[in-house]
């Protein structure tokens, strides 16, 4: 393990983000996700970047607006609340179809909630948050060491589908340090002609806008944008199964939750149940074809979340409501235990959904 | 045939959609003269704002963004951090700039962030149709204040030249007006100091042009620049706010 | 295959998240897995702090630890908070010099360590964490006292090289206990 080095979470976002060639960053503290913020101040003037922090989160996601319009890797990160004030900005990135790079580390909701860790931010990451049909790319990591890879990922992507990226994570895997290596990452590099460079006298002028008053322009942006989109989920969705080849049920858990799940794996497996993991890694696009493929094999599924049951519609959509789906969550901050999750297992073994 | 008078290079050939007699043409065309004097069309790039002139990307010629409601002082720091050798400007209206954006104006002041910005101010709302503006003088009819601007009720209206100028952080605070021959003409010399100040990187730089709305205000064009003679610039004196170049300057002498 | 589940728990300012993450270097020097979980929040500012800390042969499940095998307690909140949980079999490390009470569970060894006074006796007043850590390496060999150096210097900034000599100090206190 000589090329690891123990990072937390947050950490490993921010540098991975700076090998990403992130040179822009533009934040407001909230907690748990600020070592992101104090890593960049940290290291930004160091490597001639720029690290400002900005009077507000809305200030600071119009900052990443402006940088990304310039044609500039750029990102931002925040926690729930700031997310929530983040979505306005969110949606004029998407309606003037610009590359950005967004974290949201999770804690409870709603309102002021509390600082623990949550994962009740789905719906607003996944199906939108900010006004209008639009869609981010959502990265889920589960562990350190994708906090990194997720967050050069998130930055190709964005650039290639001119979109959104959000890593959703959750203030556990933001907190928690693991063996982290930043060896084999890919870079893409994208074209951007679109960016505000100045005309130089040389060519017409860019126009970055979301603003278009007749409808039937406005319409045909929002086809031709969903084309992209189509791509996205074609392409991009991501997964991990786990113990699922024999599995009578099927547990579905991103992030932290999936991390608990395996064990529950194990201990279920321990005593006879068989039992395996889908574990979402983008939760948009949400794999939807294994899921749908494993429901003409399971009994059932279960989905383990930090919050009220959220990617539970996720499922049902994806699997066509082809067999039950059961709830097994904890929120405000709380975490499922294994025995917990276990608990749901044995009654799905019973017939009990 | 000698030309006697021509549209700035700066500007778009498209029509502006502005009201009749609407002075933001002449506002538009001042910041346009400003850049062709410069010579700096070509590294130029202007934010617009949501209001009247929210489609002002559409008449400048230089690289343009169109910003939330409020956020183009934010939008203008992340693409001037990225591109501090080319030269941005902001061009806002009251409501815009006064009201839902004034976090992001006194923090890009603040920051002395290295930008221009044109703040229109025609107390009043104009795109969303007369509401009352955080400029809205005492007693002002409109649509959201219908008996006349009641400051016990909603406050006063902002004074954005005199609360910047008592920062630390801004080069040059101005107010000027366009109701006038003298006026126009003292208000493009202050909007290409604006512009001059970002190009020798003095810092945050915003000029307060007092505008008027003749639709939204129910007069005539003539009325309407009347009313800014008679009513606005009584609560809305012009003149050099903050110059803090001219300020250390005479300090040395 | 082994996993060792270590919860650390005490006072903000006892050096708890330290402890814990010189414990996680030590198992990746180790060549194991590890994770290292901190506790966050308001707690962390003069109230409760703990962390967890896993080293396994094998790949992390989850980074949560409700069954510790070992609980390094350093105050008497903490001692009670999770006495109960940890595992039959585990291992308990208290501060006895903070702690005057004895643990009454006959299933789980545990060790009196009077970390806080020996420091101060030493002249390493806050090192109260690394004694115990000492102890906690002297009776789980896999950890080793081996390689310790190179682990501290990885934690220790260079400009508190000063702080190298008296970690080492304390880890071989602890050791002697």
């Amino acid at each position: 393990m000589a090329d690891k080095v123990l990072m937390k979470g947050n950490e490993a976002i921010a540098e991975a983000a700076i090998l990403a060639g992130c040179r822009h960053y533009f934040g407001y503290p909230i907690t748990p996700q600020t070592e992101i913020a104090a890593y960049m101040a940290k290291k930004m003037p160091k490597i001639g970047g720029c690290f400002l922090q900005a009077e507000s989160e809305i200030a600071s996601i119009n900052m990443v607006y402006g940088a990304s319009a310039a044609g500039f890797r750029v990102m931002t990160s925040s926690s729930s609340p700031g997310i929530s004030l983040k979505s306005e900005g969110l949606s004029y990135l998407a309606g003037s179809d610009i590359p950005a790079f967004v974290v949201n580390v999770q804690r409870g909701g709603p309102g002021l909630g509390g600082i623990q860790p949550s994962q009740s931010d789905y719906f607003q990451a996944t199906k939108g948050g900010g006004h209008g049909d639009y869609k981010m790319i959502v990265l889920a990591p589960a562990s350190v060491q994708e906090m990194a890879s997720l967050t050069v990922k998130g930055f190709n992507l964005a650039d290639k589908y001119l979109m959104t990226a959000m890593i959703l994570a959750d203030g556990t895997i933001g907190q928690m340090m693991e063996p982290v290596s930043f060896e084999e990452m890919k870079i893409e590099t994208y074209e951007k002609p679109w960016a505000l460079s100045g005309t130089n006298c040389e060519r017409e002028h860019n126009i970055l806008n979301s603003l278009y008053l007749k409808p039937d322009e406005l319409e045909a942006k929002n086809f031709e944008r969903y084309e992209r989109y189509k791509l996205v989920e074609e392409n991009e969705a991501m997964w991990e199964e786990y113990e699922t080849e024999d599995a009578e049920f099927c547990l579905v858990a991103f992030g932290i939750a999936a991390r608990v799940a395996k064990n529950a794996v194990v201990a279920a497996r321990k005593e006879g149940i068989k039992v395996g993991l889908l574990r979402p890694i983008t939760l948009w696009p949400f794999p939807k074809k294994p899921l749908l493929a494993l429901a003409d094999q399971v009994k059932g599924f279960i989905s383990v979340e930090l919050s009220m049951g959220q990617m539970i519609e996720d499922i049902r959509l994806a699997t066509e409501c082809k067999k039950p789906v059961a709830l097994c969550n904890r929120v405000g901050g709380m975490i499922p235990t294994p025995e917990n999750i276990l608990d749901s297992i044995r009654k799905a073994q019973k017939g009990e959904f | 045939m000698a030309v006697v008078f021509e549209k700035p290079k700066s500007l778009t050939d498209a029509v502006l959609h502005y009201c009749p007699g609407c002075p933001h043409g002449i506002i538009h065309r001042l910041v346009a003269e400003a850049i062709d004097a410069l010579g700096i069309e070509g590294k130029t790039i202007g934010v617009a704002p949501v209001g009247c002139a929210v489609m002002a990307y559409d008449y400048f010629t230089c690289d343009m963004i169109e910003a939330a409601h409020g956020r183009a002082p934010a939008v203008a720091t992340g693409i001037k951090r990225c591109r501090p050798e080319n030269v941005v400007f902001t061009y806002q209206g009251d409501g815009d700039l006064a009201s839902i954006g004034m976090a992001e104006t006194v923090h890009a002041a603040a920051r002395s962030e290295n930008i221009t910005v044109i703040f229109v101010n025609n107390a009043i709302y104009g795109m969303t149709g007369g509401q009352m503006a955080p400029t809205s003088l005492p007693g002002q009819v409109t649509q959201t204040s219908p008996y006349g601007r009641d400051v016990h009720h909603c406050g006063w209206p902002i004074k954005v030249c005199e609360l910047l100028s008592t920062q630390d952080g801004p080069e040059f605070v101005a107010r000027v007006a366009v109701n006038n021959v003298k006026n126009v003409k003292n208000a493009k010399k202050v909007i290409q100091k604006a512009f001059q100040n970002q190009i020798d990187g003095k810092g945050f730089s915003l000029v307060e042009v007092v505008s008027a709305c003749p639709t939204n205000w129910g007069m005539t064009p003539q009325e309407a620049l009347n009313w800014v003679e008679s009513d606005m610039l009584p609560y809305y004196p012009l003149g050099v706010y903050k110059d803090r170049s001219a300020e250390k300057e005479a300090d040395a002498k | 295959m082994k996993t060792t589940q270590i919860v650390i728990a005490g006072f903000g300012g006892q050096g708890v998240l330290f402890a814990g993450k010189f414990l996680a270097h030590k198992g990746m020097s180790e060549n194991l897995q590890v994770s290292w979980l901190p506790s966050y929040g308001p707690e962390m500012r003069g109230g409760t702090a703990n962390c967890s800390v896993i080293l396994s042969d094998d790949p992390i499940g989850s980074p949560i630890i409700s069954e510790p095998d070992v609980l390094l307690a350093m105050n008497l909140p903490s001692l009670q908070k999770y006495v109960n949980a940890v595992k039959s079999g585990g291992q308990i490390y208290l501060d006895s010099s903070l702690i005057n009470q004895k643990v009454e569970r006959e299933d789980v060894e545990v060790f009196y360590v009077p970390a806080t006074r020996m420091a101060k006796e030493n002249g390493i007043d806050k090192l109260a964490n690394m004694i115990l850590v000492g102890k906690l390496l002297e009776n789980n060999p896999e950890l080793s006292s081996d390689g310790v150096d190179a682990v501290l210097e990885k934690l220790v900034p260079p400009k508190k090289a000063a702080l190298l000599s008296l970690n080492r100090k304390a880890l071989l206190l602890g050791k002697s206990v």
